[in-house]
């Protein structure tokens, strides 16, 4: 499939994107630790409501896109003992350093001086995982292998379907977050000063 | 003793500025949304950040390991460091935050945040190693899986890929557990 731009375009598109994308991140509320620790205290919303519109705008146009022919999918497969032992460390990884890798390189740049620790952190991470890789690919990575499966190949519900069903459950969600939920704001932007 | 909400100093005047600089979160949301059909129609590469840092790992590695040992290295191997749209697009995004910061005037060094200073106390070091400590499991975790909050969370969720929204889902519930039992109720309150 041809794309509108050549690879070395495509390379060097990737600075004006990476910048709109920390812009976002920052502007979000998202490059700062109380935000997103708070949201897995659920007391900040700010992630949820972020990341779940980003799945629906995008996944709507993405589809939208490949149907027309202008895009192809890029499937993570799902080496279910991996994804799932890797996703429980990137919980709690995300919880104690306070960010994720993208927010954490985001906030670096607001001046957040354990963002840019974590960082160090993040790099010897990347080299365990790098030595350790030879294990892990022929211990764990072969384990319960699904491949590159979708939603809608495991439940028979096409993607407009689960679009139509990700929207309605967003829906709920984003009532119930603005109308039940007095938002205590994160920490940072608090207005109760203590008296 | 009541912990003061700001932490380090004059921070009081950056809340502001900070809260005042951001933007409504459905918008951003659909901003990173529309950003991703860019991703997938002109670049063809989605979004996506730990790739591109845990090649960035291996430079860190010449030193100890030497070039040799590091081109011997089974994953750097598959992933070498290389300024390819992925680093570019990890340093943009650091670009893009300091572009930010500076034109809304929210930059300040921050060692310890406020929830955290609630909780354990305003101890510098205590925060640098579990900031540390996070950052080491969090980038083993997102090797390991496949993808970080974006390559999966975003990107793979967006595709309706059945890896990403278990990553989502398990990411979550482990995320939720580490934060019930760090900030638990009845713990430390004593510094």
């Amino acid at each position: 499939m041809n794309f509108p731009v050549s690879a070395e375009t495509a390379r060097w598109l990737a600075i004006p994107m990476g910048i709109i994308f920390g812009v976002l991140l920052h502007r979000g509320g998202v490059a700062n630790y109380n935000v997103i620790v708070n949201q897995f205290r659920f007391k900040d919303f700010t992630v949820l409501k972020i990341m779940f519109t980003a799945i629906i705008v995008g996944g709507v146009g993405v589809l939208l896109l490949k149907g027309a022919g202008h895009a192809q999918y890029h499937i993570k497969p799902a080496n279910m003992l991996g994804v799932s032992l890797g996703a429980a460390l990137f919980g709690v990884g995300m919880v104690l350093y306070g960010y994720c890798p993208g927010t954490g390189v985001a906030a670096m740049a607001t001046g957040s001086i354990h963002a840019t620790v974590g960082f160090a952190g993040m790099l010897v991470g990347g080299l365990l995982y790098a030595l350790s890789f030879t294990w892990v690919e022929a211990n764990i990575q072969k384990v319960a292998t699904l491949g590159k499966i979708r939603l809608p190949d495991i439940t028979g519900v096409p993607d407009w379907g689960w679009f139509v069903i990700l929207t309605a459950i967003a829906g709920v969600v984003f009532w119930l977050v603005e109308t039940r939920f007095k938002p205590a704001t994160s920490a940072a932007v608090s207005t109760d000063s203590g008296s | 003793m009541k912990e003061p909400n700001c932490t380090s100093g004059t921070c009081c005047d950056v809340d502001r500025a900070e809260a005042k600089a951001r933007w409504n979160s459905y918008l951003v949301g659909v901003g990173i949304g529309v950003l991703s059909w860019f991703a997938f129609g002109l670049v063809n590469q989605p979004l996506g950040i730990s790739t591109a840092l845990s090649s960035a790992s291996s430079v860190c590695a010449l030193p100890v390991m030497g070039s040799e040992g590091v081109a011997n290295n089974a994953y750097w191997a598959k992933t070498p460091f290389k300024w390819d749209g992925g680093m570019l697009f990890l340093v943009g995004t650091f670009l893009g935050s300091l572009i930010s910061v500076l034109v809304s005037r929210t930059f300040r060094l921050e060692k310890v945040p406020a929830t955290w200073s609630q909780q354990f106390g305003g101890s510098t070091l205590k925060r640098l190693v579990a900031a540390f400590l996070g950052g080491v499991i969090i980038m083993f975790g997102a090797r390991m899986a496949g993808g970080c909050t974006s390559g999966h969370g975003i990107s793979g969720s967006l595709q309706l890929a059945f890896s990403s929204w278990t990553f989502f889902l398990t990411m979550f519930v482990f995320g939720i557990v580490t934060a019930l039992v760090l900030f638990r109720k009845p713990a430390s309150m004593t510094k």
